[in-house]
């Protein structure tokens, strides 16, 4: 009656009977999170560290076994930074900077991430998704343990739901049998197939990508490396797809992609010696072993809004990019960002419920944003069209001679964190001659800070980081608290690229998702009294 | 302000250039003739340039 929909990697939340399920009528939470994916889980443990009561819900007993995701972007780091489980993340992934593509074998194009100096974290690991979620799983364990009020229920399926104005009923299936569940906010981070999104009707549109690939994830058992870099092939001569993406992953394992088309067999595909035959044909004489392998197809959809009510949308259930540019798990973490404070100023009583239509608006920005950069991707890849292809063929040709054409070569454009531009949380951007990159609605930039780096100095509550201005250390607005930072670019030369540029000093009101709500070049109380309700919509 | 395309004849000597453009095309199978267009295309668009010429010119071909 309650089987496994795929293979548990890691069984870490095993099921045990709760309380709960003893009561006689269903027990109220303040929020529950559907859904132990990434996702949920980042939320758990922002929603945990603020004090918030959560509860997170997972029809399995662990982490599901295969790798999805590999890219991890700086982003996705900083935020796990703030929920305290990016340093296993860094020491078991591996850096990597340089990506090669080539056409019919021959190199068109070559990118470096160039990291830039003074940042905490890369611009991107490799790491598998499993170790990925259970690091977080064991902070929350961490979290737990000092008396954070999380609970996370192993083989809770959700099987039924009823909205109301102000709380959400859940029918929760157990190896035990059923129980109820009410919750004030439910968050919905049950996956691309999300049950709650289908129960509750809500419409998911876009677009389906006709062609299939196949994924080998493999370890090399004889003596043979492979650069630490990203390669890609379009119209490899081994034939063994129309695109190949070879990158490396911790533990010696390689990820290679092949791009197989539509009209497949998947059965067939999936057998061990074919899967063996286009790994040889690509690979020559090598010996390996398959980790894990998997066909998949993709779509670029999103809701219409990820907030209806009490029920509030999150991670792959609420959007879905192909793969080409990092952006699922990526776009995931900034969603359980952007939420989290959000939801624990509501359910504190500290802003109004209106507040988390604007996690909504943020974040269909963000999911707009993916589903472009990775549509774009994917039809250079898969051109959809003779033309197309005949423009894509151009392209790769002449990027091997002429310069030009190379930054037409997509082969995706990696995740990097949206911008909240023009949205309704932002407050004034008065610092005159202040950088593009940390205008009002960007994602601070981190900056070396003394012997700390400033992103872990700003942590996850409002902040007021002066440099070389005045500016009292403490503020409180409806209860709100804002205490200062105080930073000065003398002998500091990144802060003053990354925040000042033109000016000589600033203030910056930061969110607790670490994005700008408002800049100055000097303190005015009322000023940040207005951009703090502003960005708490309180105003 | 956004810079106009030019629709005014601007190339020196028209047939020339045009039986240039022909002569590119000698012998060449249709798929050949496509790919050629194709890379003239996108060499050109790069020495214009200027987005605002490019989206017209692309608006103007698109008329027909
Ligand atoms: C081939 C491939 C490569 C990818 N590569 C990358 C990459 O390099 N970088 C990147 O950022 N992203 C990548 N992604 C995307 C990434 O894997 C997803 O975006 C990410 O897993 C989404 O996380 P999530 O928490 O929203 O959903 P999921 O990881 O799908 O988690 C959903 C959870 O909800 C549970 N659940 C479902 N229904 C119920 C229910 N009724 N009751 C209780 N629990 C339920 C599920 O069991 C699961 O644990 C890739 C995806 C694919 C397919």
């Amino acid at each position: 009656m309650f089987d496994d929909r795929y293979t548990v990697a890691h069984k870490i939340y095993p099921y045990e009977r709760s309380p709960d399920q003893d009561k006689a009528s269903a027990v109220r939470h303040p929020v529950v999170i559907v859904g132990g994916g990434p996702v949920g889980i980042a939320t758990a443990l922002d929603l945990g560290q603020q004090g918030v009561p959560v509860l997170v819900l997972d029809d399995h007993e662990g982490i599901g076994q295969g790798s999805r995701a590999i890219c991890f972007s700086k982003r996705s780091l900083e935020i796990a930074d703030r929920y305290g489980c990016a340093g296993p993340m860094i020491d078991k992934g591996v850096v990597w900077n340089l990506g090669k593509v080539f056409h019919r074998d021959e190199k068109v194009f070559e990118f470096n991430l160039l990291p830039e100096e003074g940042h905490k974290y890369p611009a991107f690991i490799n790491l598998q998704q499993p170790y990925f979620e259970r690091f977080m799983v064991d902070r929350l364990r961490q979290l737990q343990a000092a008396g954070a009020p999380i609970q996370l229920r192993g083989k809770n399926r959700v099987d039924g739901i009823e909205v109301h104005d102000d709380h959400v009923v859940l029918e929760v299936m157990t190896p035990d049998g059923p129980y109820s569940l009410e919750a004030d906010w439910l968050v919905a981070c049950d996956g691309a197939n999300s049950p709650l999104r289908t129960r509750l009707g809500y419409e998911f549109t876009g677009k389906v990508f006709q062609d299939s690939f196949l994924i080998a994830d493999i370890r090399m058992t004889g003596d043979t490396e492979f650069p630490t870099e990203r390669w890609f092939w379009f119209e490899p001569s081994h034939g063994q797809g129309a695109s190949t993406l070879l990158h490396k992953q911790p533990d010696g394992v390689w990820r290679v992609d092949f791009q197989i088309g539509w009209d497949i067999d998947r059965k067939e595909e999936m057998k061990e010696d074919n899967i063996r035959r286009r790994l040889d044909a690509f690979l020559g004489p090598v010996r390996y072993e398959i980790v894990w392998s998997s066909i998949y197809t993709f779509q670029s959809k999103r809701m219409a809004r990820f907030r209806h009510g009490p029920v509030i949308f999150a991670g792959d259930a609420a959007h879905q990019v192909s793969p080409f540019g990092a952006r699922g798990a990526n776009s995931g973490m900034q969603d359980a960002d952007n939420l989290g404070w959000k939801l624990g100023l509501v359910v504190q009583g500290k802003a109004p419920a209106k507040l988390l239509d604007s996690y909504s608006d943020e974040r269909v920005h963000g999911a707009d944003e993916n589903i472009l950069n990775s549509t774009r991707s994917t039809d250079f890849i898969t051109p959809k069209s003779e033309i197309s292809k005949i423009f894509r063929d151009a392209v790769l040709g002449l990027a091997r001679t002429v310069a030009f054409a190379r930054p037409l070569v997509n082969s995706g454009r990696l995740s990097v964190p949206c911008v909240y531009d023009g949205l309704s949380l932002n407050g004034p951007d008065a610092l005159t001659g202040g950088p593009a990159r940390t205008r009002v609605g960007a994602p601070m930039v981190d900056a070396p800070a003394g012997d700390d780096w400033l992103l872990g100095l700003l942590g996850g509550d409002f902040r007021l980081m002066t440099i070389d201005a005045e500016a009292p250390e403490r503020l409180e607005v409806d209860r709100i608290t804002v205490t200062r930072v105080a930073l000065s670019a003398k002998g500091n030369p990144d802060l003053a690229a990354r925040y000042l540029g033109d000016a000589t000093s600033a203030v910056y009101l930061m969110r607790p998702d670490q994005h700008v709500a408002a800049r100055w070049p000097g303190f005015d109380a009322a000023e940040v009294t207005r951009a703090l309700k502003i960005a708490t919509r309180r105003a | 302000m956004m810079t106009p395309l030019n629709t005014e004849p601007n190339i020196a000597n028209p047939d020339d250039f045009y039986a240039r453009l022909l002569a590119a095309h000698e012998g060449r199978s249709k798929a050949e003739s496509d790919a050629l267009n194709a890379r003239l295309v996108l060499i050109l668009c790069n020495h214009i340039g200027d987005t605002d010429v490019l989206g017209q010119a692309i608006d103007l071909a698109a008329e027909g």
